[in-house]
């Protein structure tokens, strides 16, 4: 199976900026659901996708596959009732920095917590791109934005410590310098039974990085590459497996209610 | 004990919703604690386990609303209830079902607002906001149950009137209704609807077109093999997101709002009304738990009395027939909400407001002196 199979060609060219790291997500994700469709460890019909608003939440809406684009913030909760109600369905969540953690937070908490079966793309820019480039949650301090004309005064959330302290047994981070080993990481999360999330950083060249001294989208890149490392290093930002557990899934918990109340049909 | 119909019980109002729900073939309901709705969410988490449905306590209204929808598009009845706070917590995801065209029902168990005002008395103040509570133009139903029975019957007819339309469908109840205990025949004789569906296997190519024949497209099911993008953007006929040509915004509103306006007849008459027509020149019109005294009212004043049970779409047609000529009053437990509807179908000079906020419907004494005031 191709690439172009599991896309809607007739929705290109598509609304992202030259050099948007939604474009890299897209790429990986797209193969790694090709080769998985190619060889049967996934069935095309029954895997949906879900978003939110922002520019990331886009993305479900060029896969050719069954997609459903939600409110701001909430793709959690309407993928919550999309899994428990059909148990069969793989479900992927793409989401953003704002989308996740700012309107969405509580929903993202919650989902980790139940440990509801999804795999959490979260493209990570730092900014709010859909509107313009607005301070985000992950907004680094000091940084300008379109709000934060002087500097940001907030501290930004560690999204993977956040998903991890609410319970979420497999997160990882990656980014956009790092396709390779992004595409690995959905891989492992399509695997795992439970709540996934993939904290991938990513750039924001039009909104984020021409306010705040890179000059294009391979600068943003490069400098993703050097300030990463998949060790502990000072000044560094940690990437790699996060976290890999097991925990039983939520609607598995739900499957021993129903056995408990007489209504599992066995 | 038994009657012909099925199982006779004694049940508070809301306890008769959560048996409604699953007669109508509700199989997924999402939920918060809030009163006076709660004993809905603690039936649905008791009964939904034993037929094989799931119920999930969501972290607030607004996630309640979203996981319905969901199971909603993964082709299963989904429900969800709650009151004045908690509804104006769900107004974003009325939208997006209404956008999405996506067959629900939410429960209000109407209290008194603004905000949270009176979370154990009853009030009928969210009427406007279940017509227009979200943004942009829109058309749902919404149904008022007067007893028990109708907590029962009502919500049967709400999934009915979702599947048939694809909208959200409000019971739009009150804690009159929602707290008083009464004898409920749980039927067992229910019709219901099921969405109509396209076939299992086939892409579809126009999920939502913007002038089918009925109005009514059938509903893609997720994890049949239909492959269709679902955005609460203004979308193409192939469910693309299309934002800026103003046509098509247009066209898809319209059909939006037609599919249920256009049916609000129909509607009225399947789902029914009491008119009791007495040798009077005043009429009385009420709803809900507030019609309760206002029909002892209305035979001890011996005036006619209106009760409609559909409150949206609003039937301009039948009221008009019904009540053109008369000296009308409205009583209901806001300031006058079903009120300026009714003044827009009748001369509304016409048309007179006992509007009754305050946590309990007026005595049928209260009702009869204004009767009395208007000269009956």
């Amino acid at each position: 199976m191709d690439v172009e199979d599991v896309l809607r060609m007739d929705r290109w060219p598509h609304i992202l900026c030259p050099g948007c790291g939604n474009g890299t997500i897209l790429n990986v994700l797209a193969r790694e659901l090709a080769e998985r469709f190619e060889n049967g460890d996934l069935d095309p019909d029954k895997t949906v996708l879900v978003s939110g608003i922002g520019c990331s939440s886009r993305l479900p809406g060029y896969f050719r596959l069954d997609s459903l684009h939600t409110t701001h913030g909430r793709p959690l909760a309407f993928a919550t009732g999309l899994k428990t109600a059909n148990p069969d369905l793989e479900v992927i969540v793409i989401t953003g920095d704002g989308d996740a953690a700012a309107i969405g937070g509580n929903h993202l908490i919650h989902a980790a917590r139940r440990n509801l079966d999804v795999t959490v793309i979260c493209a990570n820019n730092y900014i709010y791109g859909m509107t313009g480039g607005q301070v985000s949650p992950t907004t680094p301090e000091g940084d300008v934005s379109t709000t934060t004309p002087y500097g940001n005064p907030e501290p930004p959330f560690d999204l993977c410590e956040l998903v991890m302290g609410a319970g979420a047994p497999h997160v990882e981070r990656w980014t956009t310098a790092h396709p390779v080993q992004l595409k690995a990481a959905i891989g492992r999360a399509l695997d795992r039974e439970g709540f996934s999330f993939i904290d991938v950083l990513s750039q924001c060249p039009t909104n984020y990085g021409r306010r705040n001294g890179f000059r294009d989208a391979r600068e943003m890149v490069e400098w993703l590459r050097e300030n990463t490392s998949t060790r502990d290093e000072e000044g560094k930002i940690r990437i790699g497996i996060l976290r890999d557990e097991e925990r039983e899934p939520f609607h598995a918990r739900i499957r021993k209610v129903l056995e408990k109340a007489g209504g599992d049909g066995d | 004990m038994r009657d012909e119909n099925g199982k006779v019980e004694f049940l508070q109002g809301n306890e008769a919703c959560a048996e409604g729900a699953i007669a109508a073939g509700c199989r997924f309901f999402a939920g918060y604690p809030i009163t006076p709705s709660t004993e809905i969410a603690e039936r649905m988490s008791a009964r939904l386990p034993e037929v094989g449905g799931v119920y999930v306590q969501m972290e607030d209204e607004i996630a309640s609303l979203a996981a319905v929808i969901g199971a909603s598009w993964a082709g299963v009845k989904a429900m969800t209830a709650t009151s004045g706070p908690g509804f104006s917590l769900m107004q974003e995801h009325m939208g997006y079902a209404v956008m999405t065209e996506t067959p629900c029902v939410v429960v209000n168990i109407q209290r008194g607002g603004p905000s949270t005002g009176q979370p154990t008395k009853a009030s009928q103040g969210d009427v406007m906001q279940a017509r227009w509570g979200s943004h942009g133009d829109y058309e749902v139903v919404a149904l008022s149950p007067y007893d028990v029975q109708e907590m029962f019957d009502l919500t049967v007819e709400c999934f009915n009137w979702a599947e048939t339309l694809r909208v959200p469908a409000v019971l739009l109840a009150d804690e009159v209704v929602g707290h008083m205990r009464e004898r409920v025949v749980l039927r067992e004789d229910v019709e219901t609807v099921d969405r109509e569906l396209p076939p299992e296997g086939e892409e579809v190519e126009r999920p939502f077109p913007l002038e089918p024949d009925d109005l009514v497209p059938p509903m893609p099911v997720f994890g049949r093999g239909h492959r269709v993008h679902v955005t609460g953007l203004t979308h193409d006929e192939r469910g693309y997101p299309c934002t800026d040509d103003p046509e098509v915004h247009r066209k898809l509103v319209r059909r939006l709002c037609n599919k249920v306006r256009k049916r609000a007849g129909e509607i009225h008459e399947s789902v029914g009304y009491d008119f009791i027509e007495r040798d009077s020149d005043i009429a009385l019109v009420a709803y809900g738990g507030c019609a309760r005294t206002v029909l002892e009212a209305a035979e001890e004043a011996g005036v006619t009395v209106f009760r409609p049970k559909v409150i949206h779409p609003f039937d301009e047609g039948l009221v008009r027939r019904l009540l053109d000529g008369y000296e009308v009053l409205v009583v209901e437990m806001n300031l006058g909400q079903y009120y300026e509807m009714v003044k827009m179908a009748l001369d509304p000079d016409c048309v007179h407001l006992l509007g009754y906020p305050g946590g309990y419907p007026p005595t049928p004494e209260r009702v009869v002196e204004e009767v009395e005031r208007l000269g009956g």
